[in-house]
């Protein structure tokens, strides 16, 4: 990919502790310093600097035109980011919250995912579309949602999620260098969330952007997740290890392509898995995981995978959110029932 | 009426200074307002404005999730309201706490949703409005659809609408002037111009005003003083009148300012200079008809009192209604997703209603 200018001027000093909306920020920032190609459009994202302020201070230093405020409409956004991108830009759009993205989504599942197979290869999407998705915010109606399974359906985008600061820094910036049209779906609970993030490192010797992480050792069962539920898997993995129990758990990071290797080798290991996620249980990303792990890991298997996500109903409003949302006690439930599985 | 004209008038019968225009066909439409209803329409404008006062410090006080306040908007949701008849029908945005008043909606009732005890809120038959449409611009279809089906079925009455100026930026709104023009749907769209979309002026929507979009789709349109009750009042009375008579739709651009921030949990001195807020404070909606009255005598003691007591009234049955609210049980996650039974619904509320159970025994 092309990052061809000289040293970036704005780089504070590395490794820092950050939050993940603020390495998120720093990432941005960096992939404009390298790239002038690079240019934001959304909704609020200039002297805003957003609703969460994942684009503060950005408008100031790169000006309106790389940093667009847009007229408030989503086909609009991305529609002229397909245009752009055919004329040499790397846009990068920001959806403000999760339910606001259907009214892009014939303009990402019809222009954005098919435009380069339609001119063989002849035109590239490099478009990052970022989405602050999922609950736990006690926001109103359509802002808590989980989209991410409708686009990993959609041949021709990738769908990523990041779960912690340091790799929200790294994968903006894999997004965004990629040739190919990115969903970056951002936890909007965890922005807040600090972790220890090395600004300054270069893409070059970074962890693969589609490559799933183990983020927590363990020998007795897996569980598989990503995004903000990564937080929480590991909250149960600690609960568990109290009672004697070993959990190694997964990051996925990428939803499309999906990273089964990472996975069929943990399960290899230790012959239990527990996938958890936001979106519903029915047809979501936990269905395509537990199919291939029975197709991949059937001998290793010592209990049925098991899938704890969200329900088939619409997201709640805020006083029900607990219960719809996968917690640690619904995890562990679910990692007990594995663990039992044969021993009577 | 004249509203294809496309020198963009500003419609006002009564100034800032609260002093009345020269007679017009605008004013004609409100001939029979008398002091007494302008008495009552300044009785509203108080008591929605301490509505949105009372749910903003409940917000702040963590007994809300969200609220989006209406500062300044009071007279385009009260002129337009008070308008409508019975029979027709309010497809709102998220933001028209004033016109629910205006149809009878309890107060409570449209708190509950901000605070997350509830679905989107009320029924909408019972007021003949709907409840909060958060996806900007959907609802002007829904209006247009809603329209064509009374004109279809020969039906008294008229369906009106409400955005925003951002929301004029949506395919939606768009389609749906599209449609009405096309259809001759009896559709008020009224556009509340509070100047702002969140952070975006509205000259990021739009170069040329509202009313004019309108009128590219072949949809008349009118452009108001949205702070002066009495012009909206008139205007909104004119565009009923076309699309009960058959003539179709009308756009009104309600020219008015968001006082306050977009919601509270926005934060408008990052976006916005003090210098207009105090502009638009000399243009208050509310203070120009008190002026009005005062100078037709239509101020006494008597009437302060019943404004005051009205206004605390609601307030403190808004507050005792927002902290009795009765919170929703687990299990009514599960209600109401279909309107037939469904299998993975019912299999799904089994398991985790079982799940609950076992928890208890645990725990207690
Ligand atoms: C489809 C969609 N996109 C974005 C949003 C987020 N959002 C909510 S209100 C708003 C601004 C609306 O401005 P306007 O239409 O002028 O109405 P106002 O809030 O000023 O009354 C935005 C961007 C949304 N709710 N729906």
């Amino acid at each position: 990919m092309t990052a061809t200018l000289a040293a970036p001027r704005t780089l504070p000093i590395a490794p820092r502790t950050l939050p993940l909306g603020k390495a998120l920020n720093a990432g941005l920032r960096r992939a404009m310093d390298e790239d002038p190609k690079v240019i934001l459009l959304g909704e609020d994202i200039g002297k805003l600097g957003g609703v969460f302020r994942i684009t503060e201070g950005l408008q100031k230093d790169f000006g309106p035109n790389r940093v667009i405020d847009t007229p408030l409409a989503e086909s609009g956004i991305i529609g002229m980011a397909v245009g752009l991108a055919i004329r040499g830009y790397r846009p990068v759009c920001e959806i403000q919250f999760d339910g606001f993205i259907y009214p892009a989504f014939d303009q990402i599942v019809s222009q954005v995912a098919k435009l380069h197979y339609r001119t063989s290869g002849n035109v590239k999407m490099p478009i990052t579309i970022r989405v602050p998705y999922g609950g736990g915010i006690g926001a109103v109606e359509h802002h808590s949602e989980s989209p991410e399974g409708y686009f990993a359906q959609t041949a021709g985008l990738r769908v990523v999620s990041c779960s912690n600061a340091a790799d929200a820094n790294t994968m903006i910036r894999q997004a965004i260098a990629s040739d190919d049209p990115v969903l970056f779906f951002e936890p909007k609970r965890r922005y807040w969330q600090k972790g220890e993030v090395d600004v300054t490192a270069s893409l070059d010797d970074a962890y693969p952007l589609h490559k799933a992480r183990v983020v927590r050792a363990g020998t007795d069962a897996t569980i598989v997740t990503y995004g903000p539920l990564v937080t929480t898997a590991l909250q149960a993995a600690d609960i568990a290890a109290e009672e004697g129990h070993s959990i190694e758990i997964i990051d996925l990071r990428s939803l499309s392509p999906l990273d089964m290797d990472t996975v069929n080798a943990s399960v290899r290991k230790t012959g239990r898995l527990v996938v958890t996620h936001e979106a519903a249980t029915f047809l979501g990303i936990g269905a395509e995981v537990a199919a291939r792990v029975q197709e991949h890991c059937f001998f290793s298997l010592e209990a049925p995978v098991l899938r704890v996500c969200g329900f088939s109903t619409p997201y709640p409003p805020a006083k029900l959110e607990e219960h719809f949302l996968p917690d640690a006690d619904r995890i562990l439930d679910a990692v007990d029932r594995a663990l039992a599985f044969g021993q009577t | 009426m004249n509203a294809n004209s496309s020198a963009d008038t500003l419609i006002q019968i009564v100034t800032p200074e609260g002093k009345r225009t020269p007679q017009s066909e605008y004013s004609d439409a409100i001939a029979d307002v008398t002091i007494d209803t302008v008495r009552e329409l300044y009785e509203d404008l108080v008591v929605v404005r301490r509505i949105d006062a009372e749910a903003t410090a409940l917000q702040r006080q963590g007994e809300l999730g969200l609220w989006a306040p209406l500062l300044g908007q009071e007279a385009a949701q009260v002129g337009s309201a008070r308008a409508l008849h019975s029979e027709d029908f309010v497809f709102a945005s998220y933001r028209e706490h004033g016109v629910a008043y205006c149809r009878g909606v309890d107060p409570t009732e449209m708190l509950r949703f901000w605070r997350g005890s509830t679905q989107s809120g009320w029924n909408p038959y019972d007021y003949n409005m709907t409840t909060p449409a958060i996806i900007v611009g959907s609802q002007g279809l829904h209006a247009t659809g809603y329209g064509l089906g009374m004109k279809f079925d020969g039906a008294e009455g008229a369906v009106i609408t409400y955005f925003g100026d951002g929301a004029t930026s949506q395919g939606d709104i768009s389609e749906a002037l599209g449609f009405a023009a096309s259809f001759s749907a009896p559709v008020v769209f009224f556009c509340q111009n509070n100047q702002w979309a969140i952070s975006a002026p509205v000259s990021v929507q739009t170069h040329i005003t509202i009313a004019e979009r309108g009128r590219g789709f072949g949809v008349p349109a009118l452009r108001v003083d949205g702070n002066d009750v009495l012009a909206v009042l008139a205007a909104t009375r004119i565009a009923l009148a076309r699309a009960r008579e058959g003539s179709g739709p009308t756009l009104i651009e309600a020219l008015t300012y968001r006082m306050g921030p977009h919601t509270t949990s926005d934060d408008p001195t990052r976006y916005r200079s003090a210098a207009v807020d105090d502009e638009w404070k000399r243009k208050d909606p509310i203070e120009r008809i008190r002026l009005l009255l005062e100078r037709a005598g239509g101020v006494d003691e008597e009437f302060e009192t019943r404004v005051r007591d009205r206004a605390d009234t609601t307030a403190a049955q808004l507050r005792a209604g927002c902290l009795g609210t009765i919170e929703p049980s687990p299990m009514s996650l599960f209600d109401h997703v279909y309107a037939e039974p469904h299998s993975l619904i019912s299999e799904e509320r089994e398991h985790y209603s079982s799940y609950l159970a076992g928890f208890e025994g645990a725990r207690s």
